[in-house]
């Protein structure tokens, strides 16, 4: 069954035509009053508008939030756990819902929102009421009388930039954490996918007290740098890539409060030799494996987008893996449950993959397939769709250093151990990584060796929590995904307590 | 033979130029990584700091086009074409509230360039002096 497209009569979804800010428990007009057009990929055609905020907005919600930080901050985990339960069961329960609104504002196929972005994001929600609850403070036996007491406390008030490629699915890997322990966020969504989140606030606003969770939409230069620069947040968080890494680590140093930053990768996919000693259900899950540079097509910070293949099997490797390609790896309505590929989420992101699929050309990069947009019909025509694409060449090759965030594939062979993991460690990045043998001896030796944060073993594009996720290298810092995140919005207090009655002598 | 590492459609000649009537001088900075990365950013002059691991490219309408000095060294056999197309990114590149994004095409240098170009010696890293 295709999903009726938002907006039309029996839609699971009805967008309002106008969203507005929300803060302090409230929706707000912009204080200019300015609005932009918000487009569906799937059609390239607008469907609402959203507030296009300003300093003044980012200001109204830094006060909203620290008006709250107060109260939240000291409300007990357990209470703060049971919030996070309830946006999580709310969420589950509106889960085909908020599918589809994450489908329409991205273009990710709803067989993917459905599976994979809204049960993720209802067991993080879960998963950080669990962490919050089982946290415990440490304490240090000094010595006979001196005992050091470790508290966590909260930050305070932070700042969270989140992407477009999973819009609620990264909104919650910031929000959970941050709330769990016991800040209030002000979040600035994507500009190119702020409506599903805004979807999300309508259904769960009851939930938090006023002011804990504010949303303020916008552009970068408008809103984003008021947020990122501002004096009143005590740690900025954000999604994105390095130029903007680095200009949000200049404003956070000049008010000397911490980042975390997770900045993409160029990931390398590994097949060894092995993975094709038998033509059995594994060398189907290798060849799989490879097929996942088409996940949300390629608009993934870990985009497995660097096969790196055993010279000794690389022809019949490719030869499958591009049959496979073909047949599973098709552009279509990104609302028939049936889709693999959707569209990309915006005109620009088209255009710079289609820009890459250019210079890989002109570098030499052979094309095994794909190697085009996707024209589709109808409603369609005007949405942004490509062609999967696998590429053949080397790694000095552009296509092989650049993150295309696209659905594309640049692949090459290796000689021997040493041979693959120098190629897969010759980028700039260190996110995530693939590795596919039947040798758990290699398998434990490449991952050890790969200078990346998340190395996928026989597995891939898999996101559970629990597992830490963050980069080596140009690719961040920090680890989402996991308790340590706590961490990063924690303080720790050490209270230090002599319980002895005598003065030490000193003076 | 004078070959330019970056260079600038007419179009976006033309942005960059109604740019800095709005924010004043400008600068470019190419950006790598997810989302956003591999595109180039445009910010207000001073708004991003340079360091020593910046190596300038060149010009392109008057405003200096740098790049990270490790990411240069993969793309330094390619000139850069500065364009721009209708979007809007996410960073905080100064063109995105306009519903226009600059994106950067690129070509590979031919023999004789690459030629010129290691006669000319490295480019100049940091801020000019």
């Amino acid at each position: 069954m295709v999903y009726v497209a938002p907006n039309q009569p029996g839609s699971k979804v009805q967008f309002r035509s106008r969203y507005e800010n929300f803060i302090g428990g409230e929706w707000v007009k912009p204080v200019k009053g300015q609005y932009f057009e918000n487009v569906t990929p799937v059609t390239g055609r607008g469907f609402c508008e959203v507030p296009r905020g300003t300093a003044e907005d980012i200001e109204k919600a830094l006060d909203a939030a620290h008006a709250a930080k107060g109260a939240w901050g000291k409300t007990s985990p357990a209470a703060r756990a049971v919030v996070l339960n309830k946006i999580a069961d709310r969420i589950e329960a509106n889960l085909e819902m908020l599918a589809l609104a994450e489908t329409w504002d991205n273009g990710k196929p709803i067989r993917e929102t459905l599976a994979a972005d809204m049960p993720l994001t209802v067991d993080h929600f879960r998963y950080f009421a669990g962490c919050i609850r089982a946290q415990e403070g440490a304490l240090s036996d000094i010595d006979d009388t001196t005992v050091a007491y470790h508290f966590h406390e909260p930050l305070g008030v932070v700042g969270q930039i989140i992407p477009w490629n999973f819009p609620i699915l990264m909104a919650a890997w910031k929000l959970a954490p941050a709330l769990a322990a016991g800040n209030c966020v002000v979040l600035k969504p994507a500009e190119q996918t702020p409506a599903s989140i805004l979807v999300l606030m309508d259904l769960i606003h009851d939930l938090l007290p006023p002011g804990v969770l504010n949303i303020v939409n916008g552009f970068g230069i408008e809103a984003g740098k008021p947020l990122a620069s501002n004096k009143r947040i005590a740690k900025i968080a954000f999604t994105g890539e390095t130029t903007t890494g680095r200009l949000i680590m200049q404003y956070a140093s000049e008010n000397l409060i911490p980042v975390t930053l997770e900045l993409g990768g160029k990931s390398p996919n590994i097949f060894f030799e092995d993975v094709f000693a038998q033509n059995d259900s594994f060398a189907e899950k290798a060849l799989e494996g490879f097929g996942m540079f088409a996940l949300n097509q390629g608009e993934v910070c870990t985009c497995p987008s660097r096969a790196i293949i055993s010279e000794k099997i690389v022809g019949q490797f490719l030869e499958r893996a591009v049959e496979r390609t073909r047949t599973h790896a098709v552009p279509g309505n990104p609302l028939d449950p049936a889709t693999t590929v959707g569209a990309q989420a915006s005109n620009d992101q088209l255009e710079k993959i289609l820009s890459y699929l250019d210079i890989g050309k002109k570098e030499g990069a052979k094309v095994l397939i794909g190697g085009e947009r996707a024209q589709l019909s109808g409603d369609l025509a005007g949405g942004y769709y490509v062609m999967p694409t696998v590429l053949q060449g080397h790694n000095k090759m552009r296509v092989f250093q650049e993150e295309i965030f696209g659905p594309v594939v640049s692949a090459t062979s290796f000689k021997d151990f040493d041979d693959a993991i120098s190629i897969a460690n010759d980028t700039l990045y260190g996110l995530g990584a693939g590795v596919w043998t039947r040798d758990g001896s290699q398998a434990y030796r490449a991952g050890r060796a790969l200078q990346a944060g998340r190395v996928w073993t026989n597995c891939y594009h898999l996101y559970p929590a629990h597992a830490a996720f963050g980069g080596y290298k140009q690719s961040g810092i920090g680890r989402e995904n996991h308790k340590m995140m706590l961490d990063h919005y924690q303080q720790t207090k050490n209270l230090l307590v002599s319980y002895d009655p005598k003065p030490m002598g000193f003076f | 033979m004078d070959v330019l590492r970056v260079t600038v459609t007419p179009a976006a000649a033309e942005l960059i130029r109604s740019l800095r009537e709005e924010h004043g001088a400008l600068l470019f900075h190419q950006s790598g990584g997810c989302c956003d990365g591999s595109a180039p950013m445009c910010y207000p002059a001073g708004d991003f700091r340079l360091g020593q691991s910046d190596v300038r490219l060149g010009e392109i309408e008057g405003c200096a086009f740098y790049m990270g000095a490790a990411q240069f060294d993969y793309w330094k056999h390619t000139q850069l074409l500065i364009d721009v197309v209708p979007g809007r990114g996410s960073g905080f590149s100064a063109e995105a509230p306009r519903g226009v994004r600059f994106l950067t095409r690129s070509r590979v240098f031919d023999d004789a360039e690459i030629d010129a170009l290691e006669a000319a010696g490295p480019p100049h890293c940091g801020p000019l002096p």
